[in-house]
């Protein structure tokens, strides 16, 4: 039950985009046209869910304060937390590279439709993000895939909303300083009070 | 001798001044032309989640102008010995040292400041802004020009971070830098909460957006 509450409190109550503006860079980039949306959204799910337990692992067993006793008993007392960030960031920049690979490997299909999105997911914040919202939490390892997958599946959700609006927005005349930018903005904002309408549900 | 001084002219006459014509423009441009945030679309995550109030963006602003200038130093640096294949490892590798630097720095000395602004000084790392210079700028020019340009991006984004902030501690709290305006004036003003929630840093900084693109004249197709 517990886990159910954190899945449904990262898609809905605590979106990366509308409550932390995390992933903003693609969010506004790659919105333009539905398909590639979803196609950059399923991206993302993939590798958050991933990379969150993956960085949940590093952080219990190498990074935290007395997380290295496991090797032996000397290196009690250790405290390697000032590594976290060039740690995770690394870790993410393998496990993405390493993701395209196998992707390429086994389904060359899924690969035709993620692969050009699976690079820019490296310095998408979202992905960073999630892991050191992880650490500030303190998750379990369980806790930490469905948040992770959680965080994804909100994501996706709100750039192939955006993308759909986008689309039908095309042709409608819009002053020209608000063009793309503004009005994406605009957009944004009146889809983030629809979904404050999340947060009174306590969870 | 005569030849020598010859040659110190002609030296002279190939390197460019401290402060050109062109570098200047390096650090202008980006400031409203060619700004990282309202033309280049980059680094919004970290405009939007860390206005709330002044102080914090002040200190974000410093701690992003920092970074983008030295790792973009440092890149230009090495930037003949980076195999292409894993620039972006490297690039991170170096952004990812700069920042921790920042982070411990914040830690040691404004403790409060690092618990506020939380996970957000992290995800410096992934803000595009700094890993579109590098990508853009240092990977292809000398050290120098690069951290002008470092320096202009970051100032860019600097003040179109402040403004907005301003405008949300304003109407969001009554405030300016902790300091309650309206109180102190005697008027009655009640806090506008939209413009403390993410829905007003959208708002504004469209806002900030239309007016830039007036003035500049810029259309996005």
């Amino acid at each position: 039950m517990e886990l159910v509450s954190i899945g449904i409190k990262a898609v809905f109550v605590e979106n990366m985009i509308f409550a932390y503006f995390l992933g903003m860079c693609s969010y506004l980039a790659v919105s333009k046209k539905v398909s590639t949306a979803i196609g950059l959204g399923t991206a993302v799910i993939f590798v958050l869910t991933i990379i969150v337990p993956a960085n949940w692992m590093v952080q219990e067993y190498i990074l935290k304060e007395s997380a290295l006793a496991w090797i032996s008993p000397q290196f009690e007392g250790v405290n390697l937390e000032f590594l976290q960030f060039i740690m995770f960031i690394a870790i993410i920049a393998a496990i993405v590279q390493l993701v395209e690979m196998v992707v390429e490997k086994v389904s060359p299909s899924l690969y035709g439709s993620l692969g050009i999105f699976l690079p820019l997911i490296a310095v998408n914040c979202a992905i960073l993000g999630g892991a050191l919202f992880m650490v500030q939490r303190d998750y379990t390892l369980a806790e930490a895939t469905v948040f992770g997958f959680g965080s994804g599946v909100g994501w996706l959700m709100a750039i192939v909303a955006l993308a759909a609006i986008r689309e039908k927005l095309k042709y409608s005349n819009v002053p020209d300083g608000l063009k793309g930018l503004g009005l994406t903005m605009i957009i944004t904002g009146l889809m983030g009070i629809a979904f404050k309408s999340f947060i009174g549900i306590a969870m | 001798m005569s030849t020598e001084a010859v040659e110190e002219k002609i030296v002279k006459k190939v390197s460019e001044p401290l402060l050109s014509k062109r570098r200047k423009k390096l650090v202008k441009d980006p400031l409203n032309e060619d700004n990282p945030i309202t033309v280049q679309v980059l680094g919004i995550c970290s405009a939007l989640a860390i206005t709330i109030k002044m102080e914090p963006t002040i200190i974000m602003g410093l701690a992003v102008i920092f970074t983008v200038m030295f790792s973009n130093l440092i890149i230009s640096v090495i930037r003949d010995f980076i195999p292409n294949r894993i620039r972006i490892i490297v690039q991170l590798a170096v952004v990812a040292t700069f920042v921790t630097l920042v982070s411990e720095l914040l830690k040691a000395y404004n403790y409060p400041m690092f618990k506020v602004l939380g996970a957000f000084v992290g995800l410096i790392i992934t803000n595009c802004i700094v890993m579109g210079r590098l990508e853009a700028f240092a990977m292809g020019n000398k050290p120098y020009d690069s951290m002008l340009d470092g320096l202009g991006s970051g100032l860019g984004y600097a003040w179109i971070i402040l403004a907005v902030s301003f405008f949300r501690e304003f109407l969001g709290s009554g405030s300016i830098l902790n300091f309650k305006v309206f109180e102190a004036l005697g008027i009655p003003y009640v806090n506008n909460g939209l413009m403390v929630d993410s829905i007003g840093a959208f708002m504004i900084l469209a806002i900030i957006i239309w007016i830039q693109r007036i003035k500049t004249g810029y259309v996005e197709q």
